[in-house]
């Protein structure tokens, strides 16, 4: 079985083929994904090598349409017998499964990619030689040891390189391909006070290239100013006050914004925007973007999990909510249009994800949003999961620095921040000018007013 | 050697033409550099899963994966490669991949491979997966039934079941050789009610590693709907969750993820070695109220934490974690175990081939104390009592943990007043515990939903507890 030859190493050519199989096969419709990726890992703590990780894998997924019925199957058994396994399996998973008159794959005229060089794949993420990689490690978490004598521990230093090549063709006369690379560079130092508290911070760097990866050192030493700023918090007593979200962490509340307007959400009803499309959101000077097409982007790709093409859409625009997000099958329940935010892993059915989001940037600096509170809370993390997005109810654990009189004072821990999302996102009252993109979801700082802070 | 461990064995020997041959010359290899260890860990999954919306069955997906990871340890250093194309040549070239962390003359594994003896913890599933499918349509569309029928304003349903039949096979140069073939299966119920004002949710889930039976005759699909939807038709009628610091009784059961987070990953022995958990240096301590006594148990049949072997091959076992409120021991793996000279505790766990085993939790719970959980309740002047949580998350080093109520209560006065909404609890690891006050005499475990991330690796763990209040813990609501 193992000693089976396999179709061909060409990934396009065997998608196709598995497409035209499962139709002769009885698929009224079939949709085939590859992906094969390599990865690269190293770890460092207090200097020394820890781990050293080197590995690749593929794997094959085929979803097929009988009527309108629709199943899945994926391997990562690439032999003829594998393949005809996966084609059998899916067919048969078919027979159970229920007619759904909004399933099927999207009409033809839809399918496309984008035909400009999104730059998403460099091959200089391999290419440093193992013990270079080690040494990007190395110099990252020594630049956060070296900062302060009270790092005297640490939770390593990591470089990590990836790239994949994903695959994907239909039976509507779809085929595409796209590689991409990633490169990382990270540390978490800790940090111990006088009385024997210790704290623990992170800082990290990513790139579709090494040319673009911040210096181990600068990583580093940010990390080290994250975990120094930390030690000897407090709790604070339980009150209403103004919460400033560093970009980092008000990055997470863009990604609410666009769960509310998940097409998924929306047609079951299970989001807080259903039915408020064209209506005000959010504050008026909030415009929230997605857009695949950036060149570089950590969210772009050349087409989505369904092969429709990636575009820019402007999600809510002066505080008005003007687009959901939408995959084929959404949009046909909600009799509208797909917004090419397809994904699909190897399994299931495509669900909806973004490409580059963001909160488009304001006018203030940090500093002057700051320097109009009196008093309210720098917060730069959040734990847990608490959101809620069928109500809006938000209840986080937060940590960060208090502001007094325009400044940020001492640290603040083992509190939480509550609110409800629908009134946080129209009590935004000021926005940063710091957009920077370090993923595929960004954000300025953010001041939100009105929310509770739990403490003593 | 049990029956079941030989077939599990012949399952890899035939399926990818091993051999003992083959797994000593890939050790021999991975040694090739020197190294104090190497493993190798061999795995075939398959999976299924069908789902229920609308009333319409709307998605129903069967995976295959199969691979295999080396392990080479030296000093603290790991080395490690993967596969997922176990021909010999590739096999050998992971070996040598993973030998590259080492620097040496080449070692020997141990002559002759010793199999590790393991109980039957959960049933093998003597069929193939298919044969279940109409059982398994069936269960997901009882559940939407079910659901539906609870109560007029319960408008969406969803519902999912999967299960997995997850193979192992592990060799090490210790001599260790074990295989495992580890079923897990769950029942999952989403629903919306909506009263014509607002819209609330409920989820309800349950399973472990058992046969389809399982849902069809102790924990049924109607069960988990009733319960789905009877937590969102409370959500209609809470109230804003209070804000601050008071007392709070959790429930039995699934709020057990307190300890989880609170002490349990604090415990774990890599961040001990390392000295990055809030916790290290403390055993020996006081770290919780005498009445708080905590133990890991992965031996505990059909849980979804359980395992007959861990991922490195070693049995699993009950472990006291804490014991009358004194900090006894960590949970190990082989490397922390030997790196910190203590007990091995069977606690070496990977979400994957893909992944090095580290130490994890199996099923973490609170053994039962004297108090009825009436007499508990009563004494709550004002307090929160919480029953269902969403999940929680902690930051080892600082010990801060949190944890998400999803099905939580006023106590005024002694007695349970209006249902809240959903809310933060917030505390510190190494002292929350110490405010634990009353210990029900009510211990359950969860019904079988815990997945727990660290790392990037999930892995299914189990957590219960008795009825317990703390005097004091913040809770992160919006209202007084």
């Amino acid at each position: 079985m193992t000693q089976s030859l396999e179709l061909t190493t060409d990934l396009q050519q065997l998608a196709t083929d598995i497409v035209t199989k499962a139709s002769k096969a009885g698929a009224t419709d079939a949709e085939v994904v590859i992906r094969e990726g390599d990865e690269f890992s190293t770890a460092v703590r207090l200097g020394e090598v820890e781990t050293l990780k080197e590995s690749g894998s593929r794997g094959v997924g085929l979803r097929v349409f009988v009527g309108q019925r629709v199943a899945s199957t994926s391997s990562s058994d690439f032999t003829l017998e594998g393949i005809d396994h996966l084609i059998s399996g899916a067919l048969a998973l078919a027979r159970v499964t229920s007619e759904d008159p909004f399933a099927g794959l999207a009409d033809a005229s839809e399918f496309g990619q984008l035909d400009h060089d999104l730059d998403l794949y460099h091959e200089d993420v391999y290419s440093l030689p193992t013990a270079e990689r080690i040494d990007f490690a190395r110099r990252c978490e020594a630049a956060a040891m070296s900062a302060d004598t009270r790092i005297q521990n640490s939770d390593g230093g990591s470089f990590d390189a990836a790239t994949g090549h994903k695959v994907f063709a239909n039976s509507r006369g779809f085929v595409g391909e796209y590689r991409s690379s990633y490169c990382s560079v990270s540390t978490s130092p800790i940090a111990m006070s006088r009385n024997r508290e210790m704290q623990r911070d992170y800082w990290y760097s990513a790139a579709r290239t090494l040319a673009k990866l911040d210096s181990p050192e600068s990583v580093g030493a940010e990390a080290a100013r994250r975990t120094l700023r930390r030690l000897d918090g407090r709790r604070v007593p339980t009150q209403r006050a103004p919460i400033v979200f560093a970009p980092e962490i008000a990055r997470s509340l863009i990604g609410a914004i666009f769960d509310a307007a998940n097409g998924e959400s929306i047609y079951r009803g299970a989001s807080f925007f259903t039915g408020k499309l064209g209506e005000q959101v959010a504050a008026e000077s909030i415009n929230v973007i997605d857009d695949g097409t950036i060149v570089g982007g950590h969210g772009s790709s050349p087409f989505d999990g369904e092969g429709l093409p990636t575009r820019r859409k402007v999600i809510v625009e002066n505080g008005t909510l003007k687009t959901y997000l939408l995959n084929t099958y959404t949009a046909r329940k909600l009799n509208m249009q797909s917004t090419g935010n397809a994904v699909r892993g190897l399994s299931g059915n495509p669900g909806i994800g973004n490409g580059n989001l963001y909160l488009e940037a304001g006018k203030l600096s940090p500093e002057e949003i700051l320097r109009e509170i009196k008093t309210g809370f720098y917060v730069t993390e959040l734990l847990g999961q608490g959101v809620n997005m069928v109500t809006g109810d938000y209840s986080r654990g937060a940590s960060g620095l208090w502001i007094e009189n325009g400044e940020l004072t001492y640290p603040v821990q083992e509190v939480t921040v509550a609110g409800n999302l629908k009134e946080m996102f129209r009590n935004i009252t000021a926005i940063g000018n710091d957009l920077v993109f370090r993923g595929s979801v960004a954000s300025p700082t953010m001041r939100i007013d009105g929310m509770t802070i739990a403490g003593e | 050697m049990t029956s079941s461990a030989a077939s599990h064995k012949r399952y890899f020997f035939e399926k990818f033409g091993l051999s003992e041959r083959m797994l000593e010359r890939c050790l021999g290899e991975a040694l090739s550099a020197g190294g104090d260890y190497a493993d190798l860990y061999f795995e075939s999954v398959s999976a299924t899963s069908i789902g229920i919306d609308e009333s319409l069955v709307k998605s129903a997906s069967q995976g295959v994966s199969a691979g295999c990871g080396i392990r080479v340890v030296s000093g603290e250093r790991t080395g490690y490669a993967y596969t997922d194309n176990l021909l010999a040549e590739r096999l050998l070239h992971a070996a040598r991949t993973a030998a590259l962390i080492a620097s040496g003359p080449a070692k020997q594994p141990v002559a002759g491979f010793t199999e590790t003896r393991s109980p039957n913890l959960y049933p093998i599933p003597a069929a193939d997966l298919d044969s279940d499918l109409s059982t398994k349509l069936d269960l997901v569309m009882r559940a939407d039934r079910a659901a539906r029928a609870y109560d007029a304003r319960i408008k969406q349903v969803r519902a999912s079941y999967s299960d997995e039949l997850k193979r192992i096979l592990i060799a090490a140069s210790d001599g260790t050789f074990a295989s495992d073939t580890q079923p897990l299966a769950r029942l999952n119920v989403f629903v919306l009610a909506n009263d014509g004002q607002q819209t609330t949710r409920g989820t309800a889930g349950g399973g472990g590693r058992v046969e389809i039976s399982y849902f069809l005759t102790e924990k049924t699909p109607e069960h988990f709907a009733n319960e789905a939807a009877r937590t969102a038709i409370l959500q209609l009628g809470a109230v804003a969750a209070p804000a601050g610091e008071m007392e709070v009784v959790l429930g039995p059961g699934w709020p057990g993820v307190l300890l989880h987070e609170a002490v349990g990953h604090g415990l774990e022995a890599d961040f001990n070695r390392k000295k990055t958990s809030a916790f290290a240096g403390l055993i020996g301590r006081q770290v919780a109220s005498s009445k708080v006594t905590v133990v890991d148990n992965g031996t505990m049949p059909s849980r979804r934490g359980s395992l007959n072997v861990d991922d490195e091959g070693s049995p699993t076992q009950e472990t006291v974690l804490i014991e009358n409120g004194i900090l006894k021991g960590y949970l190990s793996d082989k490397l922390s175990a030997r790196l910190m000279n203590m007990p091995h505790t069977g606690n070496g766990r990977r979400e994957s081939y893909q992944q090095i085993p580290m130490p994890r939790m199996t099923n973490t719970y609170m053994l039962s104390g004297d108090d009825a959980p009436e007499d508990i309740l009563r004494s709550v002047k004002r307090g929160l009592y919480a029953v269902n949580f969403g999940g929680g998350s902690v930051d080892i080093t600082s010990g801060k943990f949190v944890f998400s109520a999803s099905e939580a209560y006023l106590i005024e006065d002694g007695k349970i007043t209006a249902p809240v909404r959903d809310a933060t609890l917030i505390g510190n690891g190494p002292e929350a515990l110490k405010y634990v006050s009353m210990v029900g005499n009510d211990l359950q475990l969860d019904e079988g939903v815990g997945t727990c991330g660290k790392d990037g690796q999930s892995v299914p763990v189990g957590v219960g507890m008795p009825t317990v209040k703390l005097d004091r813990m913040t809770v992160g609501g919006t209202g007084n």
